[in-house]
């Protein structure tokens, strides 16, 4: 069962690969249009990446909710839990 | 089974197939982003971004959905050394001729030149063009036609909804043609495709044409598309195909010196490229930059312009895969002509 901080670096980490943005700026607070500037086309390539990499779903109606990388952390626990 | 009264014949052999020829159409108005934008409160650096397109081809009053076909068909049959005479089968692939019946598809092989050509359209929107190579290629595999030309044409501009922030930019004009015959060594591969009509309304025309005849202020209906829905199924989904279609074929990634995907977005080229891990050496087709999306014909006014530059040479291996409204998708390996 992976940690909070585990899931957080991981998917930094995706987001580092699709985007090009520091991996330490993925923080829980981060909003991803708002702060980190991912777009919408950006955002569906770390949602895909995300479900492959922590084996769970993420319909794209769920993925408007998603607005911080704390909403995508947490989304992604429940999912795993 | 029933048994016949009298026995009827029928071809026995199946023979290889290749693409002759191809030609295209570009259409004369070069409509820059700077054009577009106040309409839908949007700059040319957001449309660059999320798309890719600098510029696309619009269609003047006089460009039509015959005379581009024509012009592209006549490029094909000189390039593969064929007269309109001996053209036995005209498919168009489009979505965008306004005019529902007859086909226009009989009036292009008239106006080619052809001698009675078999003629007829296929609705299979953006995945138009390898739907129509794979049909061509099966009839003269079987002996159905010779020689057939495979059109895939578009006038998006005429049903393009200026206003609509999500797909105004997108859409543009054009048409490219192919000319598939026998050939000694297999030429074209097996197809693979597909529907996932769950999906119908991903990407559609808005309007029914009922609903505008009865509304008070008739106009045109437009193309309509859920942007990050279509951009997730044609990454994801469409590169499973697209593997597929390598495996059916015998080609790996390694073998292909051309790819050819249909020019939706250059996003989802990008993503696409990506996600089937091409090596450097492949020649990806980028001709979105200044086409636009031309659906049907985008895939082959983007292997005409490669083949012009020299990006792809004849002999070389390409993959060929369109996807779109439907949805629907096909996907062929062929030998560049």
């Amino acid at each position: 069962m992976a940690t909070t901080e585990e899931i957080r670096a991981g998917l930094a980490e995706l987001v580092n690969e699709v985007t090009g943005i520091d991996a330490d700026d993925v923080q829980l607070d981060k909003s991803f249009t708002e702060d980190l500037d991912v777009d919408s086309l950006s955002m569906v390539e770390v949602v895909v990446a995300a479900e492959e990499k922590f084996g769970v779903t993420i319909p794209d109606d769920e993925v408007k909710n998603l607005k911080t990388v704390g909403d995508a952390v947490g989304y992604i626990e429940k999912q795993q839990s | 089974m029933t048994t016949p009264s009298t026995a009827i014949k029928a071809p026995e052999t199946l023979r290889h197939t290749a693409v002759l020829g191809i030609g295209s159409y570009r259409p004369s108005r070069v409509i820059p982003n700077a054009e577009l934008v106040a309409a839908i409160d949007s700059s040319d650096e957001w449309i660059q971004q999320r798309s890719g397109i600098i510029e696309r081809r619009w269609c003047a009053e006089d460009e039509t959905v015959q005379s581009m076909s024509v012009s592209s068909a006549r490029d094909a049959l000189a390039y593969a050394g064929i007269d309109a005479a001996q053209v036995d089968c005209v498919v168009v692939a489009t979505v965008s001729h306004m005019l529902q019946t007859p086909a226009i598809a009989t009036a292009i092989a008239h106006e080619l030149g052809t001698d009675k050509a078999a003629a007829f359209d296929i609705s299979a929107a953006c995945a138009g063009f390898c739907h129509g190579v794979a049909m061509a290629s099966d009839f003269v595999r079987s002996g159905t036609a010779k020689y057939a030309l495979v059109i895939g044409v578009e006038r998006l501009s005429d049903i393009t909804d200026p206003d609509d922030r999500g797909s105004a930019f997108i859409f543009a004009d054009g048409a490219g043609a192919v000319v598939i015959g026998p050939s000694d060594v297999p030429g074209i591969g097996p197809v693979v495709w597909g529907s996932d009509g769950e999906h119908y309304d991903h990407i559609r025309q808005r309007e029914d044409w009922r609903d505008v005849v009865a509304s008070h202020s008739p106009r045109m209906p437009h193309l309509t598309m859920k942007g990050n829905e279509v951009f997730r199924w044609a990454t994801y989904e469409m590169a499973k195909v697209a593997r597929e279609t390598l495996d059916k074929s015998g080609v790996t990634v390694d073998d292909l010196d051309v790819f050819v995907p249909h020019q939706a977005n250059m996003r989802i080229v990008d993503a696409m490229a990506r996600a089937l891990r091409l090596p450097p050496h492949v020649a990806i087709a980028r001709d979105i930059a200044y086409q636009g999306n031309t659906s049907a014909a985008s895939i082959p006014l983007a292997l005409n312009a490669m083949v012009e530059s020299g990006e792809a040479k004849p002999g070389d291996t390409a993959l060929l895969i369109a996807f779109g409204a439907g949805l629907a998708y096909a996907a062929q390996v062929i030998t560049v002509p």
